[in-house]
C-alpha cells in the first residue's frame, strides 16, 4: 500500500480531478443532453455525467500512477530485460527450461486436435502473420527502411499461385518458391527507384506502390480477373491426396508450423550474419556505413529483395486457405497492420514479432462480442504502447559474443546465441 | 616516392559557393599530416571529396597505396574508397548507436570479409570460421585502442571520449593505408586531448600507416603532425612543418584577423 503511496501525492489526486471535470464537461453535449426530435423533448441524464466523472477519474489516476512510475524506475531501462530474465531463468533451471519446451512442442502438436476447425483456421491466420511481420520486421526492423506497400508483396505471391493454377494447371507446392521468387523480383523493382529516399519519402512511395499494385489488380480483368477475384483455387494436396475440408484445415496448420519454423530459423542466421549487421549499420546510420565500406544500393536492394520474399510465399498460402483472392484482401489496411505487428511487438525482435502477431490477431477473433470498438481498441492500445514501451512489447536484444581472448587458435572465443 | 594520397587542383562548387578552391596537397608514407583553418574554411569539404562523399567538380584525387603508381579515384562511391584503403572518422560522432561496441567494429571489417547470404542460412564452415575471426579481430583492435572492457556495451552508453576512439577503432578494423581523422579532439578535455595525441602516435606506429587530421587544437596539432596544411576560404594559404606554419603571417592574418586594420 505505502508502494502505491509513494507515487500518489495530493497534486496528483488534484490533477486527475481536474482531468475528470474537463472529461464531463467535454462529453457533456453527447452523454447527458439526449434530445428527441420527433417528440421534441430534451431528456437530461445526469447520472451519466457521475459515471463519466468517476470513470475518468479513475483512468486519470491510473495513468498519472503509471507515468510516475514510469519516472522513478528511470525510463526504458526497467523494461528492457524481460527477454533476458526468461532466458537467464532457462539457464538456471535446465530441467524447467527442457519440460516448458516441451510441453509447449505437445500443444502445437495436439492443438488442432483437441480444438475446432474454427480455433485452428484462427491459428493458421495468426501464424501467417507471424511470417508476415518477420519479414516486414527485416525492412523495418531491422533495415530502417518503413515500407506501407507490404501487402503488394503479398498479394503478388497469392496471384501467383491463383494465375498459375488456372493457366497451367500448377499445384500448390510448386507454386510456393514460384510465389516466393516473383515477389523478391518485384522487390528488387521497388528497391531500384527508391534507393535514395528515406523515412517520409520512401513510407509515401512505397504507400503508393501497393496501391498501384492493387488498382492493377482491380482493373486488368484480362489478367487478374478484376474485382470479381479467381475462386476455386485448390487447397494443398499431400503427394497428391486431396483431403476433406477439416483434413485440410488441419494439414494447412502445420504446413504453417513448419514454415514458421523453417522462417525463424533463416530469419535468426540472417540477422546475426555479415549481412544482417550491414541491415542494422543502415538503419542507425546510412553515410557511416557507406564509409565503413558497406554498399548501400546492395545492401537496400537485399532488404527489399529478402523482405517481399516471405510475402510472396505466404500469399500463396493465403490464396490456398481461403481458397478465393480479389485485390480488397490486399489493401493499405493489410500492409498496416502488419507493420502494427512489428511494431507493436518490437521492433527488430523475433519473439517480438510471433507476440506481436498473437495479440493483433488473435484477440480481435476471441473478443468478437466488442467488434463494434475493435478501432477504439487498437488505437488505445497503440497510443498506450507508445507512451509506456516505445520499443515494443518484447524489445530486440542485441546478441552477446562471449570472448575468451587468451587461448589460442580458431577456437579461442565462444559465441553464445542471443 | 610517389605520395600515397595526392590531390590536383581540387575544386568543389556548391550551386555559386566555391567550397575548395585548386587545392595541391600531398601526404607521404608515414607521414602524420594536419589540415587546418577557421571554422567553414572548407575542411571538411575536402574530407569529403577525398572520401567520395562528394564528387569534386574540378581536379583529381590520386591515391598510391603501396608507393608506387598512382590510382584516380574522384567520383568513387565513399564504400569503393573505403575498400581502397582510405578510412576516415566524423566530426559529429557517426556511430552505430543501436549496436554494441564489438559490432560496430564488426562493421569496419565488413568490406574485408566476403560471406554471403547463403553462406549466413547454411552456416558453411567457410562462414564459421570468418565470423569467429572477425571476432577475434575486432577484438584485438579493441583492445589496442583499449576499449576493450565496452566491448558489449550499446555504442549509445559509451562515454564521450570512449565513442571518439570507437570512431577510429572502426576505422582501423577497415584496414587503411590511409587514416583521415575530421576533429578527433574536438569536444575532448586536455586530458583526453593528451592521450589521443599518444593514441595517434602509437597506431601510426603499430600499423605502419599515415594520417591525416583536421583539428582546432593547435597543441595537438603542433604535437602530432610533421606537415600541415592551412585553408582559408577554401584556398590553401600554406604548407610546411609546425614551427613554419607558427611563424606564417598569411595563417596569422587568417586566425587572428589583419593586423592593419585592426
Amino acid at each position: 500500500m505505502s508502494n502505491i503511496l509513494k507515487y500518489f501525492s495530493f497534486k496528483e489526486i488534484k490533477k486527475s480531478l481536474v482531468m475528470s471535470v474537463w472529461f464531463m464537461i467535454l462529453t457533456f453535449p453527447i452523454m447527458v443532453i439526449k434530445v428527441n426530435t420527433i417528440e421534441n423533448t430534451v431528456i437530461w441524464r445526469w447520472n451519466y455525467l457521475i459515471g463519466v466523472g468517476i470513470s475518468s477519474f479513475i483512468f486519470a489516476s491510473l495513468w498519472r500512477y503509471m507515468i510516475e512510475r514510469k519516472k522513478l524506475q528511470g525510463g526504458s531501462e526497467s523494461t528492457v530485460p524481460l527477454l533476458q530474465k526468461i532466458r537467464e531463468l532457462g539457464e538456471r533451471k535446465p530441467t524447467l527450461k527442457k519440460g516448458s519446451l516441451i510441453g509447449v512442442i505437445v500443444l502445437i502438436l495436439v492443438f488442432p486436435f483437441i480444438t475446432s476447425m474454427y480455433q485452428t483456421g484462427i491459428m493458421t491466420t495468426a501464424l501467417m502473420y507471424v511470417i508476415l511481420g518477420l519479414g516486414l520486421n527485416i525492412v523495418v526492423g531491422l533495415g530502417g527502411l518503413l515500407n506501407l506497400g507490404y501487402a503488394a508483396f503479398y498479394a503478388v505471391g497469392a496471384y501467383t499461385y491463383a494465375l498459375l493454377h488456372i493457366h497451367f494447371g500448377l499445384g500448390f507446392w510448386v507454386c510456393l518458391p514460384i510465389g516466393a521468387l516473383m515477389a523478391t523480383i518485384l522487390g528488387v523493382l521497388l528497391a531500384i527507384p527508391v534507393l535514395r529516399l528515406r523515412g517520409d519519402y520512401l513510407a509515401i512511395v512505397t504507400l503508393g506502390f501497393g496501391e498501384i499494385v492493387r488498382i492493377v489488380l482491380e482493373n486488368w480483368n484480362a489478367f487478374s480477373h478484376g474485382p470479381s477475384g479467381i475462386a476455386n483455387i485448390p487447397r494443398p494436396t499431400f503427394f497428391g491426396i486431396h483431403f476433406t475440408l477439416p483434413q485440410a484445415t488441419i494439414y494447412l496448420y502445420f504446413i504453417m508450423i513448419a514454415l514458421v519454423v523453417f522462417t525463424i530459423f533463416v530469419v535468426r542466421r540472417l540477422e546475426n550474419s555479415r549481412m544482417g549487421r550491414t541491415w542494422i549499420a543502415m538503419r542507425e546510420d546510412e553515410i557511416a556505413s557507406q564509409s565503413m565500406g558497406i554498399n548501400i544500393t546492395q545492401v537496400k536492394v537485399t532488404t527489399f529483395a529478402l523482405g517481399a520474399f516471405w510475402a510472396g510465399m505466404i500469399g500463396v498460402v493465403f490464396a490456398a486457405k481461403t481458397t478465393f483472392i480479389n485485390p480488397a484482401s490486399f489493401t493499405l489496411w493489410e500492409s498496416i497492420i502488419i507493420l502494427c505487428v512489428v511494431v507493436i511487438g518490437g521492433m527488430g525482435s523475433i519473439v517480438g514479432v510471433v507476440v506481436g502477431a498473437g495479440i493483433l490477431i488473435l484477440l480481435p477473433e476471441y473478443l468478437r462480442a466488442f467488434s463494434q470498438y475493435r478501432m477504439l481498441i487498437f488505437g488505445a492500445i497503440l497510443v498506450l504502447m507508445m507512451v509506456f514501451r516505445p520499443g515494443g512489447i518484447v524489445t530486440s536484444v542485441r546478441k552477446v559474443y562471449k570472448i575468451e581472448p587468451h587461448l589460442q587458435g580458431g577456437s579461442d572465443n565462444k559465441v553464445e546465441d542471443k | 616516392m610517389v605520395p600515397i594520397l595526392e590531390t590536383k587542383n581540387l575544386t568543389m562548387d556548391f550551386g555559386g559557393l566555391r567550397a575548395v578552391d585548386n587545392i595541391n596537397f600531398r601526404v607521404n608514407q608515414g607521414e602524420i599530416v594536419a589540415l587546418i583553418g577557421p571554422n567553414g574554411a572548407g575542411k571538411t569539404t575536402f574530407f569529403n571529396c577525398i572520401t567520395g562523399v562528394y564528387k569534386p567538380t574540378g581536379g583529381d584525387v590520386y591515391i598510391a597505396p603501396d608507393g608506387n603508381g598512382q590510382e584516380r579515384i574522384n567520383g568513387m562511391k565513399p564504400n569503393k574508397v573505403t575498400e581502397k584503403g582510405l578510412a576516415r572518422t566524423f566530426q559529429n560522432i557517426r556511430l552505430f548507436q543501436n549496436m554494441t561496441v564489438l559490432e560496430n567494429v564488426m562493421i569496419g571489417r565488413h568490406c574485408r570479409l566476403s560471406a554471403g547470404i547463403f553462406g549466413a542460412i547454411f552456416r558453411t564452415k567457410a562462414t564459421v570460421e570468418e565470423e569467429k575471426k572477425v571476432v577475434q579481430d575486432s577484438y584485438r583492435i579493441l583492445e589496442e585502442i583499449g576499449l576493450s572492457k565496452y566491448v558489449n556495451e550499446f555504442a549509445k552508453n559509451l562515454p564521450y571520449g570512449a565513442q571518439r576512439r570507437l570512431e577510429i577503432a572502426r576505422a582501423m578494423a577497415t584496414e587503411p593505408f590511409l587514416l583521415l581523422l575530421d576533429e578527433p579532439a574536438a569536444g575532448m578535455n586536455p586530458q583526453e586531448t593528451n592521450e589521443l595525441d599518444e593514441m595517434i602516435l602509437q597506431i601510426r606506429r603499430d600499423n605502419n600507416i599515415s594520417i591525416l587530421l583536421i583539428e582546432h587544437d593547435m597543441s595537438l596539432v603542433m604535437s602530432v603532425s610533421e606537415k600541415i596544411f592551412v585553408v582559408d576560404y577554401g584556398k590553401l594559404i600554406a604548407e610546411g612543418t609546425p614551427n613554419e606554419i607558427k611563424k606564417n603571417p598569411d595563417v596569422i592574418k587568417a586566425y587572428l584577423g589583419d593586423e592593419a586594420n585592426a
